[in-house]
């Protein structure tokens, strides 16, 4: 049989700085960087948890600038390429994006939520037009169905995307889900399609072994699942059982092992676990920035947290409408008033 | 009298969102009068709807303005930076009067509760951004009354619906003009833009949160002058409303605005469209009643 290649990139380095607030140095990406490398990763990306120009006080700043990261990644890849994550209207092409390829960055995923693919069109094609691989990513793409999904990701293919992702950033998704997206993906796109999972039900390393499966061929996961709330895909987790399946992903178990463990110690305050509440935010499909504001506004109203997020789940909201948690919270208040009459 | 004045004409170049919109605000303005609505495609959304409200139209661009030099005497670009760039000379040449509300940044930054009257001497002058008139009110306010501005950054979130194909595309002016502007206006060493484009249904209200680091906060101060900026604002865009502080939090001064929109053309969701559209239509009367008066001083 012909050997099954998987591509893995590992954001590490960047959805990993959201669980310590953007807080990663320079000592602790130079030492994943070197441990990731030796393992044989294809694409290490580093970077603020939002991605290149991100840092702010609206999402955090990043303890370590944009350059630096770069600059210090770039000195210790060696064999693994440097991937950046960008979203338009965060990043633009002349601040921030030349000077990241001029420090030398290989892989550019540019990404927007799933619907918004058009914002992504000009960073896409400058970056291609630098001769970078490039990649598009739909975020959030659990909120439409495969059909939408594709039409998105034709979008980004149209604009110079070698490769889509799509990404469960809610950890919302079921095997079948994810089955029925790649294969729309897969039939419908010229381009090479890629899966990111998060942890929330429990799913993420099964998800993208269907994604594998279904025919994606670059899947995102990161040491120890290390990423905000439940975490993301386990790398090492997925390298074990992709070996066993018989994909060949380039990737020295023992090393990544290894590179797990290093990350562990030097990058994380705790080991990404899945709590109650993110259950229950990965189950209603709400994003999980929300945690904090509806366990206090819950607490606020006396009503139930995990009611309040299976509403917001219900209403399909997105960051930036944090208002509606308190209209939630009301009127879930009023309902449970009225039930004890 | 002022009765017997001439209304001002002017074009609207651009047929998207933000052209349509301007072309209702116009129409019911009692200083202006639209001598043609410009597209490039007759059955795009625009077009039909200008075709509906008896508006001259064409789809030829800015040749129209060049073949019919009496259409207008001041033209609001509503196309994209990359058009205004094209454009500016051509309506230069012609003499016309161009308020941009592209973020092309050619001609002065105008936000008129600012900088009206320095305003009114230009021929060209550029509208910022709709993140950055809703915002710059506020950044210049802490520009007067604090010491030390190290850094103001200012989160613009808009509905999806509410921005068109050229806002998508222009992204990187957007950032790049609303943070020059938040910078010349403030006097703020350091400034950062971002803009988020919300999908959420039922859509979201336009909001800007402005943050600023500086050295020693007075919020009283701040308060005052906001207030009276507020005011003034609010005379041309009654939707303009602070809903949160100024405030202190984390050492730095917190202040969100909302912006809901007089629902012309796009629903009241859209505040950015309105914002960026009734600054342009202040200035513009503001110009109709400048030559208005010199006419009749001529006159006279």
């Amino acid at each position: 049989m012909l050997e099954r290649k998987i591509v893995i990139s590992d954001p590490t380095l960047r959805d990993g700085n959201h669980a310590v607030r953007h807080e990663l140095r320079v000592e602790q990406i130079a030492a994943y960087c070197k441990a990731a490398d030796a393992a044989g990763v294809s694409i290490v990306e580093v970077g603020h948890g939002n991605g290149l120009g991100a840092s702010s006080l609206q999402l955090g700043e990043s303890a370590t600038p944009d350059h630096i990261a770069l600059a210090t990644a770039r000195a210790h890849l060696k064999t693994s390429k440097l991937g950046i994550h960008v979203i338009p209207g965060f990043a633009t092409i002349e601040r921030d994006l030349k000077p990241a390829l001029e420090q030398g960055v290989d892989v550019v995923r540019v990404a927007s939520h799933c619907t918004e693919a058009d914002i992504c069109e000009r960073h896409i094609s400058f970056s291609r037009s630098m001769g970078v691989e490039v990649w598009g990513c739909l975020m959030m793409s659990h909120m439409i169905s495969p059909a939408l999904l594709l039409e998105q990701a034709r979008k980004m293919e149209s604009y110079g995307a070698e490769g889509v992702v799509f990404m469960d950033s809610s950890g919302h998704y079921i095997p079948d889900d994810v089955r029925q997206r790649v294969e729309a993906l897969v039939d419908g796109l010229s381009i090479a399609v890629g899966f990111h999972g998060h942890n929330n039900l429990g799913l993420a390393v099964a998800n993208s072994i269907v994604a594998a499966d279904s025919g994606a061929t670059l899947l995102d996961a990161c040491a120890r699942g290390f990423g905000a709330g439940a975490g993301n895909t386990q790398l090492e987790v997925l390298v074990a059982v992709l070996e066993r399946l018989g994909y060949s992903t380039g990737i020295d178990l023992y090393k990544m092992l290894d590179a797990a463990d290093l990350a562990e110690k030097i990058l994380m305050k705790v080991i990404p676990t899945i709590s109650s509440v993110s259950v229950v935010s990965g189950m209603a499909g709400v994003f999980s920035g929300f945690m904090r504001p509806v366990t206090r506004i819950a607490h606020e109203f006396g009503v139930d947290p995990r009611d309040v997020f299976f509403e917001l789940g219900r209403r399909k909201i997105v960051a930036g409408q944090e208002d509606l948690i308190l209209e939630v919270a009301k009127e879930l208040a009023v309902r449970t008033v009225k039930g004890c009459q | 009298m002022a009765q017997s004045k001439r209304k001002l004409k002017i074009a609207i170049l651009g047929s998207g969102n933000i052209g349509t919109d301007l072309l209702i605000k116009a129409l019911r303005s009692p200083e202006l009068e639209c001598g043609v609505f410009i597209g490039r495609n007759l059955s795009s959304p625009g077009m039909v709807k200008a075709l509906s409200l008896g508006v001259t139209v064409s789809a030829d661009g800015v040749d129209y303005i060049v073949r019919n030099p009496g259409c207008c005497d001041l033209v609001f670009d509503a196309t994209s930076a990359k058009s205004h760039l094209e454009h500016a000379p051509i309506l230069k040449k012609l003499g016309k009067r161009v308020i941009d509300l592209t973020p092309a940044k050619v001609g002065l930054m105008s936000v008129p509760s600012v900088n009206l009257v320095d305003s009114l001497a230009e021929i060209n002058v550029n509208m910022v951004t709709c993140g950055g008139q809703a915002s710059i009110p506020v950044a210049y306010a802490i520009g007067q009354t604090q010491t030390d501005v190290d850094y103001i950054e200012v989160v613009s979130s808009i509905a999806s619906r509410s921005a068109g194909p050229a806002t998508r595309q222009n992204l990187d002016e957007y950032i790049k003009t609303t943070e020059d502007g938040l910078k010349e206006f403030s006097g703020a060493k350091r400034t950062k833009a971002i803009l988020n484009l919300n999908p959420a249904e039922p859509c979201v209200d336009m909001q800007a949160t402005i943050f600023a680091k500086v050295k020693a906060p007075d919020i009283g101060k701040l308060s005052d002058v906001l207030k009276g900026l507020v005011e003034k604002i609010r005379q041309y865009v009654p939707g303009y409303e602070v809903i949160l502080g100024p405030i202190i939090e984390n050492d730095r001064i917190v202040v969100m605005v909302r912006v809901r929109g007089l629902g012309d053309y796009l629903p009241a969701y859209a505040g950015n469209l309105d914002i960026i559209n009734c600054a342009a239509i202040a200035m513009a009367e503001e110009y109709a009643k400048a030559t208005g008066n010199q006419h009749s001083e001529r006159d006279g």
